[in-house]
């Protein structure tokens, strides 16, 4: 298992790809915090940058690094190894791969420049995006043998969560305005990992204030300690479940 | 400036005459009051002296109960002497015009919500000074009812309340007339300074930092003004209610942070003038509602949540020459009827040009965001904040505006910061 995880790892790096990410993010990230003279503002243009570039990256270098392997993971297949194994290699070598990028991109100058409890939150998120956008991107590479219509899925689920959902929140905001929805849009937030990391991030810089009620209410779930714990095991529901379910698929598929 | 000089030296000789008169007309005494030495009270030789006689306390603990000053007297502390109130009483209750106090520390007054007992308390009085005291842990500071010419200057006030029921305001007015709150300093009560139905007086160079609801707070209080105050940190910042012909200079207004709090709180003022303030760090830096004619010039409004939210119930406000820098939402607003007047402020986020070098922008600019105008809408919607799709939307209608109305505008809008 350790050398299919060293295989992947060695040829992702081979690959450049994901040290050019890793430069791309560094250059975005240090500029950030040289030009904003304050450093909460340099977090804004990050936590946009999480939330965007971060899982665009993560799912659809996934998708066709999976593809791309096909004949890789035929061979493995027909070696005396399980296959649960093999493609549990595949996820942790990638995971690997990108949050090292992510961490050397963002990590680094965040530690180095915002304070250090905020810096630890939005590494950890960061982290977790990550692993869930490369597990929604194994669940749609494993779905259908056809290149096109996987790497498709995956930006439209990139498209969906980034922002068609908040468009459904908003409608449904209004839909549901003369009811007392604050509790239940706890509830709905969580179904959007990029909203949980949001909301989680924003509470942390300190401007739950200008949420009000609402953001009262969240922050009594997501601000205090157990929240945050709380919210980081969601999000890692939100990697194990869409991997579990690709597992579960690969193990059955005819290759 | 030899005209200045000579002015105030004039003002000072008359000042210093005015303090001897009652001394050089009639034979005053000096009293010294030493527990430490001779173990004598401050009450019974209160009951000895006349009136502007002189009562030096020197230093030593004072528990004397309630201490009444029923004439004109000079009342002055040497090193500092303590009264204490034993959390029981009243410490010193003042029934008479013409009384200075000077250079105690009061503390420890009793707690009642029924008298409200104070550090220092005026019943009905003028000409009252009281300075350079320390005010330590009273139920009130210093609280004024139907004073006047009364001048409080250069107190050090601190509380520790916890819950607004549980502790008073530090100087709190109540229906006086030319009053001069000048140079103290208060933290940890209700209301840092309390005014209600006090007119023609001022406010200056006070620090109210950490009070639990507002810094200053003010209701009915006509013709009055503040100036070079500073508003640090309080539960609920500045309000200021059914009042008008306020001024309100050189005051800074800061990091009043949280759910209700306001730099600086209108309700119903009119006719009043906001000039060359600070609000920097507060949820909301100035919140309007049923204003009416209030210039708003020359003030800075920087890395609030909300620069202003002006309220539909407003009109005939002019905002001019301010300056909005890195607010979160600039200017908010709860209705669709602009009647209020935004010319020649600078906004950071104007993204126009000006082709005649004029520092004028060439595009209008609209404050208004789409998102400010639908949170107000729909509170909850803040929620998506910062949201991908929320910025989407704002960009497609700064160049077609459909929600936001199209009238709240800035025609003039300045190309460079003004230096304040």
């Amino acid at each position: 298992m350790n050398r299919i995880i060293k295989f992947v790892m060695l040829d992702i790096i081979k690959n450049k790809i994901v040290l050019s990410y890793a430069i791309l993010l560094a250059v975005l990230a240090w500029s950030v915090f040289s030009l904003e003279d304050n450093s909460a503002k340099g977090l804004l243009t990050l936590l946009n940058i999480m939330l965007l570039t971060v899982p665009l990256v993560s799912i659809i270098f996934s998708t066709i690094y999976i593809y791309n392997s096909s004949e890789f993971i035929e061979l493995l297949v027909s070696q005396p190894i399980k296959r649960s194994k093999i493609w549990i290699s595949l996820y942790i070598g990638l995971c690997l791969a990108l949050i090292t990028a992510f961490f050397i991109g963002i990590g680094l100058p965040l530690l180095l420049y915002a304070p250090l409890h905020i810096g630890i939150v939005f590494n950890i998120t960061g982290f977790l995006v990550t692993i869930i956008f490369i597990a929604i991107a194994f669940l749609s590479a494993v779905l259908t043998r056809d290149k096109a219509k996987g790497i498709g899925m995956s930006i439209m689920l990139w498209l969906f969560f980034t922002m068609l959902f908040d468009g459904l929140v908003l409608f449904m905001l209004f839909q549901l305005a003369d009811y007392p929805i604050e509790q239940a849009m706890v509830l709905i937030t969580m179904l959007s990992p990029v909203d949980i990391a949001r909301i989680l991030m924003l509470l942390q810089l300190d401007i739950s204030a200008l949420l009000g009620y609402t953001g009262a209410i969240f922050k009594a779930f997501y601000g205090s300690g157990n929240g945050i714990i709380v919210s980081f095991l969601i999000l890692l529901v939100w990697a194990l479940v869409p991997f579990l379910i690709s597992l579960k698929k690969f193990n059955k598929k005819d290759l | 400036m030899g005209i200045g000089t000579c002015h105030i030296k004039y003002l000072q000789l008359l000042t210093i005459i005015g303090l001897m008169l009652p001394a050089l007309l009639g034979n005053a005494k000096t009293w010294h009051v030493n527990q430490q030495k001779d173990g004598k009270s401050i009450k019974k030789t209160l009951a000895q002296t006349a009136a502007y006689d002189t009562v030096v306390v020197h230093a030593g603990l004072y528990q004397e109960g309630n201490i009444v000053i029923d004439k004109p007297l000079f009342f002055i502390g040497n090193g500092n002497p303590i009264l204490d109130g034993q959390k029981k009483f009243e410490i010193l209750s003042i029934k008479s015009s013409n009384v200075t106090i000077n250079g105690f520390t009061i503390k420890n007054s009793g707690y009642g919500t029924l008298d409200d007992p104070g550090g220092i308390k005026v019943y009905d009085a003028n000409h009252v000074t009281i300075s350079n005291n320390i005010l330590d842990d009273n139920f009130f500071g210093i609280y004024i009812q139907y004073g006047k010419h009364c001048i409080i200057k250069n107190n050090k006030i601190t509380a520790y309340g916890v819950e607004e029921q549980q502790i008073g305001n530090g100087i709190h007015c109540w229906k006086s007339d030319s009053l001069q709150i000048i140079g103290n300093n208060i933290t940890g009560h209700r209301d840092g300074i309390y005014f209600e139905f006090v007119t023609g007086s001022i406010i200056w160079r006070n620090i109210a930092y950490n009070n639990i609801r507002y810094g200053l707070h003010f209701m009915f209080s006509n013709s009055d003004a503040y100036i070079s105050n500073v508003f640090r940190g309080n539960g609920a910042g500045v309000a200021v209610m059914f009042t008008k012909d306020v001024k309100m200079f050189n005051n800074w207004f800061e990091n009043n942070w949280g759910d209700a709090a306001y730099g600086l709180l209108l309700k119903e003022i009119s006719d009043s003038y906001i000039f060359n303030n600070r609000f920097s760090a507060n949820t909301t830096g100035i919140y309007m509602e049923g204003t009416n004619r209030i210039v708003v010039e020359k003030n800075s409004f920087k890395e609030n949540g909300w620069g202003m939210k002006i309220q539909a119930s407003c009109m005939d406000n002019k905002v001019t020459q301010n300056n909005f820098l890195g607010n979160t939402f600039d200017v908010s607003t709860n209705g669709t009827v602009v009647l209020n007047e935004f010319i020649q402020n600078y906004w950071d986020k104007y993204k126009g040009y000006d082709l005649d070098k004029n520092n004028i922008g060439d595009v209008p600019y609209h404050p208004l965001s789409l998102f400010s105008v639908i949170v107000e809408m729909n509170a909850p919607v803040m929620l998506l904040f910062r949201s991908f799709f929320i910025s989407m939307l704002e960009e497609s209608e700064k160049i077609i505006p459909s929600l936001t109305p199209e009238n709240f505008i800035d025609n003039q809008p300045l190309m460079r910061a003004i230096k304040l």
